[in-house]
C-alpha cells in the first residue's frame, strides 16, 4: 500500500518502458525507495540507522564473498590461511579488517535502529509485524557472527564454539546428543568448522531475504516518525527520493568515516588477542569473552550461580539469555500505551533513559569483564532489572502514565499550530 | 474400463460421505509425508559424527610413569584427559567427604575402576567445558585439592567431584578399563 497521493511511476525512455512492461523492476524500486514512496517529513537521524544497517550488511557480503576465495576451512590450515590473507593476498590485511570491523559497525547500527524503535514505539501496531522480522533478522545475524568468529580457529574461535555449544548441552536429556550432532564430534573440530563455514556463507543471504520481508511489511503501513502521529494528508510526506536518499547518504558518510577509522588505525581495537593464538583444545584461555556485541548476554547466562527448584544454574542462565531476546518478540503486545512515541511519555522516557539504557551498559561491561564475585552481582541485578523492565515496569507505565498532549498532525509539530484567523 | 469401475464403486461410496478422491488425496499426501521424512532423515543424520571422528573414540595410556601425587593430561576424543594418581591424604581426603552432602553424590569407589589410587576424568568443566587447572605440575588445584577451572571458578576435589561454584557435575569419568598393570584402555 501506499498514500493516494504518492508520486507515479512514468517511464519516459522507450526502453525503460518496454522493461516496465516485460519486468517492472525499475517501478518496484521506484515505488520501495524512490519518489514513490512518501515518507513522514520530520524524520530524525535515528532513522538514518535502517539504511545503514542495510548498507552493513552488504558491505558483510561483499567483503566475505572475497575472504571466501582465499580461507581454508580446514582445522589444520584455516588459522594458517587467515595469515595468509593478511600477510600475502593482495589487499587481503584490508578485505579482512573491513570484514572483522565491518561485523562491530553493523551490530553499533542495528543495535541503535533497534533502541529507535524501543524508544519511538515503532514496534506497535500497526507495524508488530515489521518488528517481529526484525527480532528474526537480530537473531540470525547473531548466529552468523558467532560462526563466523569460529572460522579463524584461534583460541578465541575455538573455546567460543565450546562454551556457546555447551550451552545446548544444558538441555536435560537431549541437551548432549543435540551437542554432538550440533559439532559433529565430541569437541569442536574439522566437521564443524567445515559446518560453520558452510552456514556462515549461506545465512547472510536468508538474512538479506528477511530484510526484504522487513521492508516490504514496512511499506503498507509506510514509516513511522518521531511524533508518533500517523501521517494524514499529503503535506505530512516528502518523497522517498530525494529527501531521504539526500539523508540517508550523508548518513552514510558519516558511518563509513567512523569504518575507515577503525579499519586503517584501530583495527584490532574491538578483538581480542588470544585469538590470533592457534586453538589449542588442551588449554583454556583465562578470560573466554565473546565479541563486545554479545557481553550483555554473556553476562545474563553467567548471573545464574544458584539453582533454583529443580532447575540448575547452567540450564537457567541459558534459558534466561535466550528469553532475553525472545522477550522482545511479545513486546508489541506488553506495551500497550496508545501514545507511541517515547517523546510524549514523561513516565516511559525516565525508565528507557535511566532504567534500560544504563541497564543493558552495566551488563556490557560485566560480560566483558573477568567473572569476580562482584561482577556477577552487578550482572544479576541488573539482569533482575532488565527483565522487570519489560515484564513490570512497562506494563504498569503504560497503565498509570499521563501523557503529554499530541501535536495534531506530524505538519503542525513542524511548522507550528496554524495561527487562529 | 474406467469408467465401469466409476460406476460399479463411485456411487456407493459417496452414500456414506467418503469419495474415492478423498482417499486419493490422503494416500498420496500421506505417501508424500513418508518420502519427505525419509530424505529428511539422512540430512540431519549427516551432522553426527563421522566414522574417522568415532574411530579415534579408543585409545590405551600407559600409567607406569606417573608418580604417586602427579597426574599427567592427555587427549581422548579431541579433548583433554586427566589421569591422576592420587596419594593416600588425597584418598583419605576423599573418602573422609560425606557423599550424601554433595551435589552430585559419588563416592570415590563408585568413580574408580578398583583401583582408588588411579582416578580417570575427563579436563572438561561440566559448566561450559573449560579446561580445568590441577593436572600440570605446578597449576592451582582448588580450595578443596583437586581441580579448579579459571573461566567461572569451580572447585573438584581430589576425586573430580564438584564441590563449589556454577558446575552441576562431577568430573565425567570416562568408560575405561585396566589392559595391564600399567596400561588403562580408554573408550
Amino acid at each position: 500500500m501506499s498514500f493516494p497521493w504518492a508520486n507515479h511511476y512514468e517511464p519516459q525512455h522507450p526502453f525503460m518502458r518496454y522493461m516496465d512492461e516485460k519486468l517492472p523492476l525499475p517501478r518496484f524500486i521506484y515505488n520501495a525507495i524512490g519518489g514513490g514512496y512518501p515518507v513522514p517529513r520530520n524524520l530524525n537521524y535515528f532513522w538514518n540507522f535502517g539504511v545503514l544497517s542495510g548498507a552493513a550488511l552488504m558491505l558483510q557480503i561483499i567483503t566475505g564473498i572475497v575472504l571466501a576465495m582465499h580461507f581454508a576451512a580446514n582445522s589444520g590450515v584455516a588459522f594458517d590461511s587467515v595469515e595468509h590473507i593478511m600477510r600475502d593476498v593482495n589487499s587481503g590485511w584490508l578485505m579482512r579488517y573491513a570484514h572483522a570491523n565491518g561485523a562491530s559497525m553493523f551490530f553499533i547500527v542495528v543495535y541503535v535502529h533497534i533502541f529507535r524503535g524501543l524508544f519511538y514505539g515503532s514496534y506497535k501496531p500497526p507495524r508488530e509485524v515489521v518488528w517481529l522480522l526484525g527480532i528474526v533478522i537480530f537473531l540470525l545475524m547473531m548466529a552468523t557472527a558467532f560462526m563466523g568468529y569460529v572460522l579463524p580457529w584461534g583460541q578465541m574461535s575455538f573455546w567460543g564454539a565450546k562454551v556457546i555449544t555447551g550451552l545446548f548441552g544444558a538441555i536435560p536429556v537431549v541437551g548432549e546428543p543435540i551437542q554432538t550432532w550440533l559439532l559433529g564430534g565430541f569437541s569442536p573440530d574439522n566437521a564443524a568448522l567445515n559446518r560453520f563455514f558452510s552456514l556462515h556463507y549461506l545465512l547472510p543471504f536468508v538474512i538479506l531475504g528477511v530484510v526484504i520481508l522487513h521492508v516490504w511489511a514496512l511499506h503498507i503501513p509506510g514509516s513511522s516518525n518521531p511524533t508518533g502521529v500517523p501521517v494524514k494528508s499529503e503535506e505530512d510526506t516528502v518523497p522517498f527520493h530525494p529527501y531521504y536518499t539526500a539523508k540517508d547518504g550523508f548518513g552514510l558518510g558519516v558511518f563509513l568515516i567512523v569504518f575507515a577509522t577503525l579499519v586503517f588505525f584501530a583495527p584490532n581495537f574491538l578483538g581480542e588477542p588470544d585469538n590470533y593464538i592457534k586453538a589449542n583444545p588442551m588449554s583454556t584461555p583465562a578470560n573466554i569473552v565473546p565479541e563486545w556485541y554479545f557481553w550483555p548476554f554473556y553476562a545474563i547466562l553467567r548471573a545464574f550461580t544458584f539453582d533454583f527448584f529443580f532447575v540448575p544454574a547452567k540450564l537457567l542462565g541459558v534459558l534466561a539469555m535466550f528469553a532475553s531476546i525472545l522477550l522482545l518478540l511479545f513486546l508489541p503486545w506488553i506495551d500497550t500505551s496508545p501514545v507511541r512515541s517515547g517523546s510524549y511519555r514523561p513516565l516511559f522516557k525516565k525508565f528507557f533513559w535511566f532504567g534500560l539504557v544504563p541497564c543493558i551498559i552495566v551488563l556490557g561491561y560485566c560480560g566483558g569483564s573477568h567473572a569476580t564475585n562482584g561482577v556477577v552481582l552487578v550482572s544479576q541485578l541488573a539482569s533482575v532489572y532488565y527483565f522487570a523492565h519489560f515484564l513490570i515496569i512497562l506494563p504498569i507505565v503504560s497503565r498509570i502514565e499521563k501523557t503529554l498532549p499530541l501535536p495534531n498532525s506530524i505538519t503542525e509539530s513542524v511548522l507550528g499550530a496554524p495561527a487562529v484567523a | 474400463m474406467a469408467a465401469v469401475e466409476t460406476d460399479a464403486t463411485g456411487a456407493g461410496h459417496e452414500e456414506d460421505g467418503v469419495r474415492r478422491r478423498d482417499f486419493i488425496n490422503l494416500a498420496a499426501t500421506s505417501f508424500a509425508g513418508v518420502g519427505a521424512v525419509a530424505i529428511a532423515l539422512p540430512l540431519v543424520n549427516q551432522m553426527n559424527p563421522s566414522a574417522d571422528v568415532l574411530a579415534l573414540a579408543s585409545i590405551e595410556v600407559d600409567i607406569s610413569k606417573i608418580p604417586v601425587g602427579s597426574a599427567i593430561k592427555t587427549e581422548f576424543r579431541k579433548q583433554p584427559l586427566f589421569v591422576r594418581h592420587l596419594n593416600p591424604e588425597e584418598i583419605k581426603a576423599a573418602e573422609d567427604t560425606k557423599v550424601d552432602s554433595l551435589r552430585d553424590p559419588q563416592s570415590l569407589e563408585d568413580r574408580t575402576k578398583g583401583k582408588k589410587e588411579w582416578l580417570v576424568t575427563m579436563g572438561v568443566c561440566t559448566h561450559l567445558g573449560c579446561v580445568p587447572l590441577g593436572a600440570g605440575a605446578g597449576e592451582l588445584k582448588g580450595e578443596f585439592g583437586g581441580y579448579f577451572c579459571p573461566c567461572h571458578g569451580s572447585h573438584y576435589d581430589t576425586a573430580g567431584r564438584i564441590m563449589k561454584g556454577p558446575a552441576p557435575k562431577n568430573l565425567e569419568v570416562p568408560e575405561y578399563a585396566f589392559a595391564s598393570d600399567t596400561v588403562i584402555k580408554v573408550g
